[in-house]
């Protein structure tokens, strides 16, 4: 990592490399929004103008990411591209359910190997609980909360929902993985390999970092930025 | 014996109400009352309660206020504050109390943060207890709070208190969790799930 740049502030008027080179999660902020690998000396704003993404709302996105505790200001949430951020959200949601949710499972799968076939099976049980969950909380999202944003956002009459009602039902994933994260952690059997259970959890502790961030992009960027444009109707 | 409490706020009017509210009780005592905090007095008086205003912390150190009363005090640290506090600082408090709380509402404050504070120490590295073990079977197996209750003939109330030091012991907070620790640890066999 280049320490130099660590300090500098993001702008668009940086290199996209360089940028990027300041924390590593940084890659997937970027792949997820469709901005491709090979920036050359291209800056922040050439590369995301070349992709119709606004670079102040990419910019962000990557501050949720690089900077632990971080809140926007009122400017950046105004400044913010709505349907941007929505982009990001889904991409989010499709890296979730069909890179890392297959790769630890793949991974656990290895793991439970060595087990006695009963406990593969109620382990097995328990991760396929936790991806129905999974999926159908983000189920709610693009099926009913995303077009809801879209609808507010092209100004159309939509079924009678508000955000509000949406940070309440924000339901908590993050119990059972968590709970995986302390079976694999503490409780796996002696004979299971030592470089799965190092998979496993590494998987598991990627997803949960990343869907904090997610958590926080939804209700402290997404929620108040649709909340403002309800007001405003 | 009574709880003994430090207040260190520099408004002297803020600091004499806070007396006050204690004062009245007899389950709590101010040991004193300090415009600022030292080290040494933090560790000479051995608080349970130290009481303080975030104001009396510059603004880089006022998001690591509990960690340095933690080094030389385990007293569960309560903040006072006239203008609220953001998040961030706000979570490392065990409590916070405002200018406008009523006195019951302190009281009520100050005692759940000691709560907390006492239950906390005991809670790492211990194996489960025989009850515990047994209770987490029932919970395994997909039994209710009441049912378990019944069963062992103890009140919700202490199924509850069970549950909840099961799973800060272990970890773990999902029923279906629970049931394959258990299963892992030989606590039942599948036929008893299925």
């Amino acid at each position: 990592m280049n320490t130099s740049s660590t300090r500098r502030p993001m702008s668009p008027a940086m290199k996209m490399a360089e940028l990027l080179d300041t924390d590593f999660s940084l890659l997937g902020v970027a792949t997820r929004l469709g901005l491709h690998f090979g920036f050359g000396e291209a800056t922040v704003a050439e590369v995301c103008q070349k992709a119709g993404i606004d670079p102040e709302t990419f910019l962000l996105i990557c501050r949720v990411y690089a900077f632990d505790g971080y809140r926007p200001t009122q400017e950046a949430l105004s400044a913010a591209n709505l349907k941007d951020i929505l982009q990001y959200l889904h991409q989010s949601h499709a890296y979730y359910t069909e890179v890392v949710v297959p790769e630890m499972a793949a991974a656990l799968e290895c793991l439970i190997g060595p087990c006695e076939e009963k406990q593969q099976r109620i382990i097995r049980k328990f991760f396929a609980d936790y991806k129905e969950e999974l999926s159908k909380h983000f189920a709610y999202e693009e099926g009913q909360v995303f077009p809801y944003v879209e609808a507010v956002l092209n100004k159309q009459n939509s079924a009678p929902f508000t955000i509000g009602e949406y940070e309440e039902n924000h339901s908590n994933v993050e119990e059972k993985l968590e709970d995986l994260k302390n079976l694999v952690m503490k409780y796996i059997p002696a004979p299971c390999n030592q470089q799965d259970a190092y998979k496993v959890l590494f998987y598991i502790y990627t997803l949960e970092y990343d869907l904090g961030k997610h958590t926080f992009i939804e209700d402290d960027i997404l929620v108040p930025m649709v909340g403002r444009m309800e007001n405003h109707e | 014996m009574s709880k003994r409490i430090l207040i260190v706020v520099p408004s002297a009017i803020a600091a004499k109400g806070l007396e006050q509210v204690f004062n009245d009780l007899g389950e709590f005592e101010v040991c004193a009352i300090l415009r600022d905090l030292s080290g040494q007095e933090l560790r000479s008086m051995a608080p349970d309660v130290v009481i303080l205003d975030p104001n009396i912390f510059d603004y880089a150190s006022r998001s690591s206020v509990k960690a340095r009363v933690a080094e030389y005090s385990d007293a569960a640290v309560i903040a006072f504050t006239i203008s609220p506090l953001d998040e961030e600082q706000q979570r490392q408090y065990d409590a916070v109390i405002g200018l406008m709380d009523t006195p019951p509402a302190i009281i009520k404050k100050v005692r759940a943060a000691l709560e907390d504070r006492t239950e906390a120490p005991r809670a790492e590295g211990e194996e489960l207890s025989q009850r515990e073990k047994e209770i987490l079977i029932c919970v395994a197996k997909g039994m209710l709070n009441k049912e378990i209750a019944d069963l062992y003939n103890i009140s919700i109330y202490t199924v509850i208190t069970h549950r909840k030091n099961i799973t800060r012991k272990t970890g773990i907070k999902t029923v279906a969790g629970l049931t394959v620790y258990a299963l892992l640890n030989n606590l039942i066999d599948m036929n008893s799930v299925e």
